[in-house]
């Protein structure tokens, strides 16, 4: 059922999408029907997976900096609440200024094209990733760290034992906001550093698609960031149903 | 009044009222930063082997009192002995003390077996000592064969068993108990009341035990304090002179009929005695 009607909504709307061209005769040029976004998506594959798998790479790694990173610092954080008030408003800085604001600006300042695109999605994903964990690290049940505390529990042994299990569920929070956002802040950096004509990923085929005026190709690469995006969403939840599947209110099924 | 206590019964209380001090807390006062006064000056003398019960208002410092017992806060004046020495000492053999919160507070991602394990594990005991102590401790609140549960899986009141059972674990010579079986329903309440009493008596514990039931007081114990509040104080001392352990058919005789009467007069006039300016 979960996964049943979702998908029949989806074939109906493609369905409607497909007649409605027909019927109206829009050209392809305009607004490709679905059948012709699936001939480019098949006969231009290997171009496009190609480009696919350059945004992966620098969505992925941009994602996996940012784990680190992001929770390095959350680490940090708890450590005391001046360095937590000294450093989190620029935390918060980093997160409201748009990255096209700032993409221009690190990919001349960056000479490796792969490393500029990678630090700003990177900058992007990091702030839920701080956030979250840093919640997640302070929030421990009183009662548990009272009992920690009665059996002379140390400061090492807090943490692993108590502080690290309590944050994981935010962590995981943590994990599939930013793992959306870097993907989109590697495509945003891609159009950015694009326009400069140096790139070769999604966003650029998309950009170069639309200066042909190759409407099919532009949905089909759109089409593919979408299925990316879904594709690392669903990883996401698996992982956090692995890791918190036995106990965790939120992955454990309503039948307790 | 009281009907007096028919002589026939081992008298525990008497027994040990030469028994060596388990804790003296000796004009112990707290007040909290922000200037509440939470407790005035209390004086308590808890023997091995009593079971303490200390029952009033809300807001009469029973927690806090515990809690300067559990050594979890400091006494603002005053102070407090363990077993004739200060708090630096707790934690050696014979100077154990266990805490039961009012909620089980259990870890959620641990099983059973290492929620009851934890003690253990924070003293860095060995798994080939700990296994058989948790098996025991299990054992002891009636919870075998579920180690390997979530504590999402169990029921409020077998939550609260596996939390006794961290408690016992260690061995503990003195448990602290804060309103542990507040949130169950009746039944499932005087079931652990029960149990506990049965574990008290076969174990030779001390323990210290807030309560806001009048019944649950006289049933359990040995003494009953009441407290009144602001500042929270010791009110009147009441000694429950029964037979132990206490069999279930004692919650139906007029005895402990009239020691309730007398409490919960005790529990008016503390109540009252707030309202006082």
């Amino acid at each position: 059922m979960t996964v049943w009607a979702p998908l029949l909504v989806g074939v109906a709307m493609v369905l409607v999408w497909e007649t409605a061209c027909r019927v109206f005769h829009v050209p392809v040029f305009l607004f490709p029907k679905p059948s012709d976004i699936w001939r480019t998506l098949t006969s231009e594959w290997p171009s496009l997976l190609r480009a696919l798998g350059m945004t992966l790479r620098i969505a992925f790694q941009a994602f996996a900096t940012a784990v680190v990173v992001g929770t390095l610092i959350a680490f940090l954080f708890v450590q005391s609440r001046a360095i937590e008030r000294s450093f989190f408003p620029y935390a918060i800085l980093l997160q409201v200024t748009p990255i096209v604001a700032i993409a221009p600006l690190i990919i001349i300042l960056v000479k490796n094209t792969q490393v500029a695109l990678t630090l700003c999605a990177t900058v992007v994903a990091l702030f839920p990733i701080i956030s979250n964990t840093t919640l997640g690290l302070r929030s421990v049940d009183p009662g548990l760290a009272s009992l920690f505390r009665m059996n002379r529990a140390g400061r090492l042994q807090t943490l692993w034992r108590l502080r690290i299990p309590s944050a994981l569920p935010y962590f995981f929070g943590g994990l599939r906001i930013s793992s959306g956002l870097a993907l989109i802040g590697a495509v945003v950096a891609e159009f950015v550093a694009g326009t400069g004509g140096r790139s070769s990923g999604l966003a650029y085929e998309i950009l170069q698609a639309g200066f042909a005026l190759d409407i099919p190709r532009m949905f089909a690469a759109m089409l593919l960031i979408t299925l990316a995006g879904v594709a690392l969403f669903t990883l996401m939840v698996g992982l956090s149903k692995l890791a918190l599947g036995g106990w965790h209110e939120s992955e454990v099924g309503v039948e307790a | 009044m009281l009907a007096p206590a028919p002589p026939s019964h081992t008298d525990r209380t008497g027994a040990l009222a030469s028994a060596p001090p388990v804790l003296e807390i000796l004009s112990a006062e707290k007040s909290f930063a922000d200037g509440t006064r939470a407790l005035a000056p209390v004086d308590l003398i808890v023997s091995t082997g009593e079971f303490i019960t200390l029952i009033g208002p809300s807001g009469c410092g029973k927690s806090t009192l515990l809690k300067l017992i559990a050594s979890l806060l400091e006494p603002t004046d005053g102070r407090i002995l363990w077993w004739r020495a200060g708090s630096e000492k707790l934690g050696s053999p014979g100077r154990r003390i266990a805490f039961v919160f009012q909620d089980p507070t259990l870890m959620p991602w641990a099983r059973v077996e290492a929620n009851v394990r934890l003690p253990l594990d924070l003293a860095r005991v060995g798994k080939q000592e700990s296994r058989p102590r948790v098996a025991q401790a299990l054992a002891r609140v009636g919870l075998q064969g579920f180690e390997r549960h979530y504590p999402r899986q169990l029921s409020g009141g077998m939550r609260m068993r596996v939390s006794i059972a961290r408690s016992l674990v260690t061995e503990p010579n003195l448990i602290l108990m804060d309103e542990p079986f507040g949130a169950l329903d009746e039944i499932t309440r005087n079931r652990l009341d029960a149990d506990l009493l049965g574990l008290w008596w076969e174990r030779k514990l001390t323990v210290l035990f807030v309560t806001h039931s009048i019944y649950e007081a006289v049933f359990l114990s040995t003494r009953v304090v009441v407290m009144s509040a602001r500042p929270g104080r010791i009110f009147n001392v009441m000694t429950i002179d029964e037979p132990q352990p206490r069999e279930a058919g004692f919650r139906d005789s007029p005895r402990f009929a009239a020691y309730c009467r007398q409490l919960s007069g005790w529990l008016a006039e503390a109540s009252l005695l707030q309202r006082a300016p």
